[in-house]
């Protein structure tokens, strides 16, 4: 069995990527073919130029990786554990130059057990850093942190990519990718199924603006009609709770809505408009949500196609 | 302002050392456990050559004149006892033997021991002795002793060559083996593996880590052994140090070898008592492996840990030279070459 299959992907110099899909969509598979820790059954990866199996130690010297589930040894203290990935490229940044752009530099001789889980992650990214890689490749750097971590981890992902340089991620979470990611590629069961600039993703789905709402009672049977009378709404989805409704102009198909609705009995507990965002991207690609549980698991699969 | 970089292969030895130092439980055992297995066992196989023999008599008619005869020459303690409380300290092992007097001057005696004992047969020997010479039997051949104790014969002297091999086969599994295992399943293995970091850099830097904290481990255990037992090294310091460092090297890259695919700790563990505990009975570390039947001595010859022990003990109790041990050191260079190339080529790096 295989974890990916057919992926074709090219990262332009400067840019930042996202790879993004559901957990065991291959992502971490995928990243790691390019980050030469996995070898790719068929086909070939290269890097700035240079291509592993040839170029290994030249690729490695460029690059900064931090993985998944990396466990930095707890009885070092930050910058001991910098010191020690430091030693391992002939060229860099300083130590002291790492800690700064992490903003770590009052954890400098703490142990690595005593910091949060947000600290540990933007040490990890240091490790990353240390090597002044052109490329670095951050598997789901903020998977578990909470909002100000997250964002101080962003705020470091950004510099790096505002320096021209070249940032690969993967993640889950869909605002993350908005926000940091100049292009993105969807990943779902080892498979791209989708991939653009964030807007022109979200564009593709034909209107820019969602409206949501839920009921209490019964659905009435006459509410399916009254909605579709009303002008401006380019697809509707309903399930048993929500219905969503894709627009592009609230304040033109809100009015009518919501008389109608009324009209025909339906009990409104909720509504609300946003944005369309790439999370409605994956939804329309694949009629799941982003963070629902899969029951298949092809990256664990991948681990023992590897050996 | 800034510190020079060190060269990667020193980075990883002083990281390791600087996490062994971090970990009291590990100190102690490399440390502090050698030093408490000498002292423990100095102490119960110490040589009791000045302290009385206890012998108990079966309570009758004769027990006191025994006790009377036995009095007559220094070094014997009796007890009288119940003859079934006898019988039943000598099945429980709480006595080697007894004596039981059958009639009232003691003209005849029955002696009690298993026989199977050689404890026990010396025992009855040297009671027989003394009670027909105390009832008047004249010796025909005039006897006299000349003592000659060898020095370093005492049961310490010959247990400490062997728990510095023993300590420096778990420091090589444990200390090499166990560490790279958890590198391993803390995923840090493969996240080193995606920097251009030299895998010479990496297992050379963790085997001189081995070599490093070996030092005070050996340097303790035969400061201690002196100390406290007068243990002493008869041979050539220099020759010790080597077989001791050929000794560390080889049981490091078994220790590489032990962790070379190893995926969970259990997995490691259970492989490290696999190999260790063969050689914790058979290669001699507390009783000569000349005792086992001679069809296994080419096998126990085999193990890596038989030509370690058998070259300190013949340097440390007997002062051979250097040159004396070479198919020892050849033995076990041989082990630490093969086995560390070996690991190499089937080393997983990456899962």
């Amino acid at each position: 069995m295989e974890a990916v299959r057919g992926i074709d992907l090219s990262i332009a110099v400067g840019e930042c990527f996202g790879v993004l899909g559901p957990n065991g969509a291959g992502k971490t598979t995928a990243i790691e073919i390019l980050e030469g820790l996995m070898p790719a059954t068929s086909g070939s990866a290269e890097i700035l130029g240079m291509r592993w199996g040839r170029d290994d130690r030249q690729i490695r010297q460029q690059i900064g990786v931090s993985l998944q589930e990396t466990e930095l040894s707890e009885r070092l203290t930050v910058r001991e554990t910098l010191e020690l990935f430091r030693s391992f490229y002939p060229a860099g940044i300083s130590v002291e130059e790492a800690i700064a752009r992490v903003s770590l530099q009052e954890k400098t001789n703490t142990w690595v057990k005593k910091l949060s889980g947000g600290q540990k992650q933007r040490l990890a990214v240091a490790t990353a850093l240390v090597g002044d890689p052109k490329l670095i490749f951050l598997d789901e750097p903020t998977t578990g942190l909470d909002p100000t971590s997250r964002r101080q981890l962003w705020e470091i992902i950004q510099t790096f990519a505002d320096q021209g340089r070249t940032v690969l991620l993967t993640t889950h979470y869909m605002e993350e990718a908005e926000k940091l990611c100049d292009r993105v590629a969807i990943f779902d069961n080892g498979r791209i199924i989708a991939e653009g600039t964030p807007r022109e993703l979200i564009r593709s789905l034909g209107a820019e603006h969602r409206i949501e709402f839920s009921w209490s009672g019964d659905w009435p049977g006459t509410a399916d009609q009254a909605i579709s009378s009303v002008k401006g709404i380019e697809s509707i989805t309903h399930d048993d709770h929500t219905v969503t409704l894709t627009i592009d102009h609230p304040h033109e198909v809100l009015p009518p809505l919501v008389q109608k609705l009324l009209e025909s009995g339906v009990i409104l507990t909720n509504l609300a408009t946003r944005q369309a965002s790439l999370e409605d991207v994956f939804v329309s690609l694949t009629g799941r949500h982003l963070n629902e549980p899969d029951e298949v698991q092809p990256e664990k699969v991948a681990g023992e196609v590897a050996e | 302002m800034n510190k020079p970089v060190p060269s990667a292969i020193w980075a990883v030895t002083i990281t390791r050392l600087r996490e062994f130092i971090r970990q009291p439980e590990a100190v102690f055992w490399v440390y502090i456990f050698p030093i408490l297995m000498i002292v423990v066992l100095g102490i119960a196989f110490r040589n009791q050559g000045e302290e009385k023999k206890s012998i108990e008599i079966a309570a009758g008619p004769g027990a006191a004149k025994v006790a009377e005869w036995l009095a007559v020459e220094p070094g014997v303690e009796t007890t009288v006892r119940d003859e079934a409380e006898c019988r039943e300290r000598l099945t429980s092992g709480k006595n080697t033997l007894y004596v039981l007097a059958k009639d009232a001057d003691a003209k005849t005696v029955e002696y009690f021991f298993d026989p199977t004992q050689p404890d026990a047969r010396n025992l009855r020997a040297d009671i027989d002795r003394r009670l027909q010479a105390a009832a008047g039997r004249t010796d025909v051949v005039s006897a006299s002793d000349r003592h000659v104790t060898e020095p370093g014969g005492r049961y310490v002297d010959f247990l400490v060559p062997g728990l510095i091999g023993m300590g420096l086969m778990g420091g090589g599994l444990w200390g090499v083996g166990f560490a790279i295992v958890d590198l391993r399943i803390r995923k840090l293995l493969k996240r080193f593996v995606a920097t251009p970091m030299r895998r010479t850099d990496f297992l050379g830097g963790i085997m001189i880590s081995r070599m490093v904290f070996m030092v005070p481990e050996i340097i303790l255990m035969i400061a201690c052994s002196w100390l406290f037992f007068g243990v002493q090294v008869r041979g050539n310091w220099l020759a010790l140090i080597a077989i001791i460092l050929v000794g560390a090297v080889q049981f490091s890259g078994i220790g590489l070898l032990v962790a070379a695919r190893c995926k969970t700790i259990e997995s490691a563990s259970g492989l490290m008592n696999l190999v260790m505990l063969p050689m914790w009975t058979l290669c001699g570390i507390f009783f000569s492996w000349e005792r086992f039947p001679e069809v296994v001595h080419p096998l126990i010859r085999l193990l890596p840990l038989t030509p370690l022990i058998d070259s300190l003990r013949d340097v440390m109790i007997h002062g051979a030279s250097f040159w004396s041990q070479w198919p020892e050191l050849i033995a076990m260079m041989l082990w630490g070459v093969v086995t560390f190339a070996i690991a190499l080529r089937i080393f997983r790096w990456h899962a």
